[in-house]
């Protein structure tokens, strides 16, 4: 299969519920349309999803931005928001800071990041208190 | 959240909008096989555990709904309790090309019919 690289960036708004998961909708249908394996457009829509709604929940502002290269699907989860203060606890899960509000979303509830883990080949997360964190994640296209 | 047995019979989504009593909200091909369904409130869960062609019945009533159906590749989404989607999250669907159906019954009697539906019919 001959993919092109490419490389798209989409701006994401905290606090933004109505469009919340708009950005990893449209890297579905891009990954769909440049013929990526079903399998692969779905674990990565699952990740962006998911990091999109944390985005969403707990930051002011960020980016996703997506690159697809022959072997690989990455995606790059930049926020400006409150930081993770204990990342080895926001990776288990079930733990969670969530709102009720973000609860009647059908999310926040500590599964997110986990879950991110599990459809990523590659997955790195690095966060500063106050200021902000970034997410990469790598599905690779191989079988 | 529960998902039915997944040896269990394919039906279609015509047979489950018959055996949910279900209004058709958005959607028009319902010759499409179902092999499984999950009912949760929890998107995440849903995101998590469910298999591409599911249907998920939930009480959840908002635009993440049908973006968790479009993210993990669901076949469609029914309301329970009656519920009824606004404008918005139908435009979603339909946009998505999600069927979307509301029942009257609730998610523990909706379960349990279509959970016979798979398995006995």
């Amino acid at each position: 299969m001959a993919i092109a690289e490419i490389e798209s960036s989409y701006e994401v708004a905290g606090g933004d519920f109505t469009n919340a998961g708009r950005a990893s909708t449209a890297i579905k249908d891009t990954l769909k349309r440049l013929g990526v394996p079903p399998a692969v457009v779905r674990r990565v829509a699952i990740a962006s999803y998911e990091a999109e709604m944390n985005l969403v929940m707990y930051a002011k502002r960020g980016t996703v931005t997506l690159a697809v290269n022959p072997g690989a699907v990455t995606l790059r989860i930049e926020d400006e928001g409150p930081g993770i203060g204990d990342l080895e606890l926001a990776m288990q899960e079930g733990y969670s800071t969530a709102t009720p509000e973000m609860r009647e979303m059908g999310f926040g509830a500590g599964m997110g990041l986990p879950n991110i883990r599990k459809n990523a080949d590659e997955f790195r997360i690095e966060s500063d208190v106050g200021r902000g964190t970034r997410l990469f994640i790598r599905v690779n296209q191989a079988v | 959240m529960m998902t039915t047995a997944a040896e269990a019979r394919q039906v279609s989504l015509a047979d489950i909008r018959k055996v949910l009593e279900a209004d058709l909200l958005c959607g028009s091909d319902l010759s499409v096989k179902v092999r499984q369904a999950e009912a949760a409130d929890l998107m995440s869960d849903v995101l998590a555990l469910s298999e591409p062609g599911m249907i998920l019945l939930t009480g959840l009533v908002s635009n993440q709904v049908i973006r968790t159906a479009v993210v993990a590749d669901l076949c469609g989404v029914v309301f329970v309790r009656g519920k009824k989607p606004g404008e918005e999250i139908l435009r979603l669907a339909g946009e998505a090309g999600i069927p979307v159906m509301s029942t009257p019954l609730t998610m523990f009697e909706a379960s349990g019919r279509l959970r016979d539906a798979f398995l006995n019919r």
